[in-house]
Formats: structure tokens, sequence, C-alpha cells
């Protein structure tokens, strides 16, 4: 089990997709000589030339909408969109033209298109560079949204992500390119709509996504000292939702607790909240907690953006509550 | 880098006028082209004037009328090969017809039906693109995809005089210049963005010459002109082909219709501008040049009517005699492989409706 970090593995996925497939590849803002503004795919120019390795005008709008066109001839395109806050300006194309494409053809059509993209705080990079806007996503059909945790999740996910017959929006976190963790020697393409439990508990269970799942083994971490059993469950992609595995694990512990980085109202912990009420309300013991960011904008200063976007204690500090030991 | 043609300001023109302007020929075309072109347009014509009347019939719901846009519908099509793509706008919903798309289908489109949909893989005609400009990105990345397969296909994408405005517009001509994706642009300058004119659109003195600034040619067509259309979408195609990159082909004609069956255009338009327009539509005029060239017979002009009548006929007797829409395919279309849930949402419709449904 090699040791990797999640950039690499993003990175070796694509790789080995590339290597395997003629029909894959990728274009996108600075990633041909530069590498991508996160280093993601440095070296894959020189490996996979300049027609696979693609470097695009700035135009999110045609770089979605090229990909659509590219994926109807065939292909199977990777497109990075540099900021997560920049598929605002491809929106018309995401969610009007991908998602649809299939069903207006009456299911004749594929569009099998991987948007990757990264955002999250953290660094501090203020308002526009920074955000999590995964909510907006999965309230659209016609779209898969995945949003992997670790190196061997990242890896695998793309993967299947590239070889899914539908447009996926493919999200990576900006704080865990550097995060090292085990992967298998060969690539395993993970079904979507498949949790990970990272942690078994019997007190509360902790839905997690993205940089939250660490936070939120942190904290649990810590809760055990004080006697808290914690579960922590990454759902790893978002739409489709492994349901099943979210309402199995609270009806083992009768709590539930949400956590993600994106703001808390309206947010994708919401949605988790409704389906654990609907299907487990007679195992809760307690109301679901929800863990986010404040509703406000990031902010640039630090000391400010640090008390926005949740972390560890917050997380500790639902969990206690969940379990009434605040 | 390719070479950048000035903005040709004057019209290409192929058939004359009254006016003073003698016929010319278009090099290659036989008279089996000439008749062919002939016949095609004649389907547009009669599938748009039949569907106007369907839709006041109630058999259809609002219509997209493009009424005079069949000269460049129909010789633009005509300058690609069958591998080609087309990407259109609302504007040619029914250019599926020249590629052997069945009438009947078109109609089911209109009609809201299941039926109307088609894989545009089948006859290399995308899907009808509803919001505005955001075909052209599609169309460039479709012939991108092409190149990079080693396909020889190159993709034609109509849009309007409206679309120029667009970001999608601005951002699918440079990406396609950029790449020099194997695509001709053909702006459909029917001068009317349903209530808003062209002059309220750009303050360019031709939308023609917006390729410049993408690096691309930019050529103006009499877009009531079927040969002259076809001439410069040939040229185009054959520049794409070559590997030369993009040509945008400013068509320029004349909305004489409402924008659509929805539409009362006497709010805001010139009535008698209109009638004028109508005398020169496009039709007549390729009918007019066909006769002076003695290629096409009173009975040959006769039976193409009667043919083209025919296709409709059976067409809207084909699509009303489909049955029902089955509701339980909402949930089997949007995924190649559905989510669990929607799988539980079928099951409760099935259970709603007493298991006649999917």
């Amino acid at each position: 089990m090699p040791e990797t970090t999640y950039r690499e593995a993003v990175r070796d996925a694509m790789s080995e997709a590339m290597r395997r497939d003629e029909s894959v590849f990728i274009m996108g803002e600075d990633i041909a000589e530069m590498g991508g503004s996160m280093g993601v795919t440095q070296g894959m120019l020189d490996e996979f030339g300049p027609d696979r390795v693609r470097n695009t005008p700035i135009s999110e709008m045609a770089i979605v909408g090229a990909g659509i066109g590219a994926a109807m001839a065939g292909m199977r395109p990777i497109v990075e969109i540099m900021y997560q806050d920049f598929t605002t300006l491809a929106m018309e194309q995401i969610v009007n033209q991908a998602a649809k494409h299939r069903y207006m053809s009456g299911g004749q059509l594929k569009v099998p298109l991987t948007i990757r993209t990264q955002g999250g705080a953290g660094w501090s990079p203020g308002a526009q560079h920074a955000q999590q806007l995964e909510a907006w996503f999965v309230h659209v059909p016609g779209l898969k949204v995945a949003f992997p945790s670790t190196p061997e999740d990242v890896r695998n996910l793309l993967y299947a992500s590239i070889y899914d017959d539908n447009p996926v929006i493919f999200f990576e976190h900006r704080t865990l390119y550097g995060l090292k963790g085990d992967v298998p020697e060969e690539i395993e393409p993970v079904e979507f709509g498949k949790a990970r439990i990272h942690r078994e508990g019997e007190d509360v269970t902790v839905v997690a996504t993205g940089r939250l799942v660490h936070e939120a083994l942190a904290a649990a971490e810590e809760a055990e000292g004080e006697g808290i059993s914690v579960e922590v469950l990454d759902p790893r992609t978002l739409l489709p939702l492994d349901e099943d595995a979210i309402v199995a694990s609270v009806e083992k512990t009768n709590r539930c607790v949400v956590a993600h980085e994106a703001v808390v109202r309206m947010g994708f912990g919401a949605e988790v909240a409704a389906i654990v009420q609907e299907r487990a309300f007679d195992y809760l013991d307690a109301p679901v907690g929800r863990v986010g960011a404040k509703f406000s904008p990031l902010p640039f200063a630090p000391i400010m953006e640090e008390y926005v976007v949740p972390h560890a204690r917050d997380v500790l500090a639902a969990i206690k509550k969940t379990v009434g030991k605040n | 880098m390719a070479q950048i043609a000035a903005a040709e300001h004057e019209l290409r023109r192929v058939i004359g006028d009254a006016e003073g302007l003698g016929d010319r020929e278009v090099e290659g075309l036989s008279e089996g082209d000439l008749l062919a072109l002939y016949r095609d347009m004649i389907l547009l014509r009669t599938y748009d004037e039949r569907s106007v009347v369907y839709h006041r019939q109630g058999r259809i719901g609002t219509y997209a009328i493009y009424w005079n846009h069949e000269a460049m519908q129909a010789g633009a099509a005509y300058a690609l090969a069958d591998d080609d793509w087309i990407f259109p706008s609302y504007r040619e919903s029914a250019i599926g017809l020249l590629r052997g798309l069945p009438a009947a289908t078109i109609l089911s489109w209109w009609r809201g039906h299941p039926s109307g949909w088609w894989n545009p893989a089948d006859y290399n005609v995308a899907s009808i693109c509803v919001p505005i400009a955001t075909q052209v990105p599609h169309a460039a990345g479709l012939a991108w995809g092409k190149r990079l397969r080693g396909e020889d296909a190159c993709a034609l994408v109509f849009f309007g005089d409206g679309a120029t405005s667009e970001g999608a517009f601005h951002e699918g001509a440079n990406f396609a210049a950029v790449m020099q994706a194997p695509v001709v642009l053909l702006c459909n300058n029917n001068q009317w963005a349903i209530s808003t004119p062209v002059s309220a659109q750009t303050r360019a003195e031709t939308l023609a010459d917006k390729a410049a600034g993408y690096g691309m040619p930019g050529v103006r067509v009499d877009g009531l002109d079927v040969l002259a259309v076809y001439e410069a979408t040939r040229e185009a195609v054959e520049r794409a082909r070559a590997g030369e990159g993009p040509t945008f082909v400013e068509a320029l004609s004349y909305r004489a219709a409402p924008h659509a069956t929805a539409d009362d255009p006497t709010a805001y338009i010139d009535l008698e501008r209109v009638e004028e327009e109508r005398t020169r539509e496009c039709v007549g005029r390729y009918e007019g040049y066909l006769r002076r060239l003695g290629v096409l017979t009173d009975e040959q002009a006769e039976q193409i009517k009667a043919e083209a009548a025919d296709v409709m006929r059976e067409g809207i007797k084909a699509a009303e005699s489909e049955p029902p829409a089955d509701i339980g395919l909402v949930f089997e279309h949007a995924y190649a492989d559905p989510p669990p849930q929607l799988a539980e949402d079928l099951a409760e419709l099935r259970r709603i409706l007493g298991g006649s449904v999917g």
C-alpha cells in the first residue's frame, strides 16, 4: 500500500485513465506548463502532450460548454474549473445543459463529462476564492456530485467519475491536497452512492464531508476521552447519496450530527437531517445537530475566517449537545 | 496564424434581381443539386406554414416560426457532409428534416411528447437549444473533440443576431478560434431579437466585424439567397476541414413573421416594411432563379410541393396517433444509472397508477 498525497492521487487517477484510454483528455486554465494553480496536473503535459493537456482561454462557460460538445463527440473530457467560486460563470452550461442533455434526448445522448474543481477555507483568501457550493449542485437532477476526503477515495472516485456516463461535479478540498494516505496499488473504482465509515461508534453518528471528515475524526478522538463513542460517516458522493448507510448508522447510535464547511443554513446538512427524521424518526433520541459555516461571506481577515468556518471544536460541541453532555 | 479576411461588407449574392443584378452560377452544383436544394426549401417552408396552422388548431404548442429563413437553413446544411454536425437554435427546429429526421418526431417535440426525442448521434443534429447562444461552445467542443479523435467532421452552429450579445457566443467563438476547431458559426441576422432590433443589440457596423476580434474570417451573405449561403458555407467548411479553424458567416435576412406563435409584433414592428420584405421572400426568389435557368418546370414544382404536403399530412397523423406520454419516463432519462431514490419514486408512481406505468 504505497503512501501518496491527495494531490498526487488526483493526478494519478487522471493519468491512469489517459494512459489507458485515448478518449480521455483534460482542459482548463493554466493546467499545462504550469501544472494547474494547485499543482495537480504537474508533469501531465510532458507525458500526454498539448492536445490532451490543454490550456484554455479564461472562459469557464466555454470550458464546460466545449467539454459537453467533446463528450457528445465520443470523448470523456475532464475539465478543470480553477476555483469552485468560478463555477458561477459556467452555471448555465452545468445546470441547463450538461445536466439536461440526456433527459432532453429521452436518455439517448450521454454526456460523460467530469468537472473538477476545488475550494475550501483555511488559508484566508477572502470572499470569492474558497466557498463550498456543493448544495447548489445537489439540487440539480441530472448531475452527480462527488466530494472525497482522502487520497484513496479521491483517486478511486475520480477514476469512477471519468468512466461515469453522467456529468459529474467533482469537488476537491484546497486544504487536503497535501494530505498523505495509503492507496491501493491498483485503482479500485468506487461505486457512487456508497458511504465510508471512517470510525465506528455507539453514541452518535457524525455525517461529515470534505475537510470536516478530518475535523470530525479529531472531535471523535477527543469525545472518546470524555466517554462518548462517535461514529464518523463520510458519504463520499453527495448525489447520489447513500441514505441507507446514514439511516442504518443512526438506527444504531440514535443520534446524528451533520458537519460540512459550507454555510449551515439551507445547506446539504439540512437535507441529511430531513432524511434522518423521515426514515429514522422513531430511533432518534435527540434533534439532529448541524455544524457548518456562519451565514456570512468568507472574510479576508484570518481571525474572522477562523471564526466563520467550522473546526473540530465545533463538531465536538455539537456532539456533546446531541448526547446531552454540554 | 490564419489569414484574417476583412469582413466582406458587401453582401455576397448569387441570385439576381429585378434591379439589374444578373444571376450567377455556383461552381460544382449540378441541376440535381439545384433541385435538391429547392426540395429542401419547400419541405422546410411547408413544415413551417403547416405548423402555424397546427398551432392555431391546438394540435402543437407554442412554435418558433422560421418563415423566410429556409434559404439560410437549406443552403448551409447542403454544404455539409453527413458526418458533420448541426447545432440548431429553436429557429432551426425542423432542420433535422434535411437529415432524415421524421416530421412526426419534430412535430411531437413541439407537442411536448416523448416521441419527439431523438438521438443526436443518429442524425448528427444536436438537441434544440433554447437558451440563447449556449450551443456555440458545444459546437466548438464537438469540433475539437472530433479533431482529437482524428475524424474529419466539422460542426455548423446556428444562432441569431441577438445571440452575439451573449457571453456564450463570445466565449465559444474565442475558444473555437484559439483551438482552431473546425466549426462554422452561422449567424442568422434577421434583424430582430423578439422585439429588440439589431441596432439596439450592437454598435458594430456589421455583425461580421466581430469576427476580426477573434482572428477568424467574417463574411456577409444575403441570407435570402440559398446559393450564396451555400457557397459561403462551403468555403467555410473547406477552411475548417483544412485545419484553418472557424469562420463567421453573417446571413442577413429579415424576420417577416412573428418571433413565435405567442408573439404579436404589431406592438414594435413596421408592418409596411414586413409586407415589403414578404414580397422578396427567399423561396420565391430561388424559384424564379431556377425557372430563369430552365431547371424547374411547373410540373416539378407542383410535384415537389405535393410531396412536402404529404410529408406533413403523414407527419401530423403519426404524431397525433402516439399514445399518451408514459409518466414513468420522468424518472428514467435524467441518469444513465438512476440513483436509488428515483427507483423508489417510480415504484410509488406505479403503485398510484395501479401498475400501468413503466
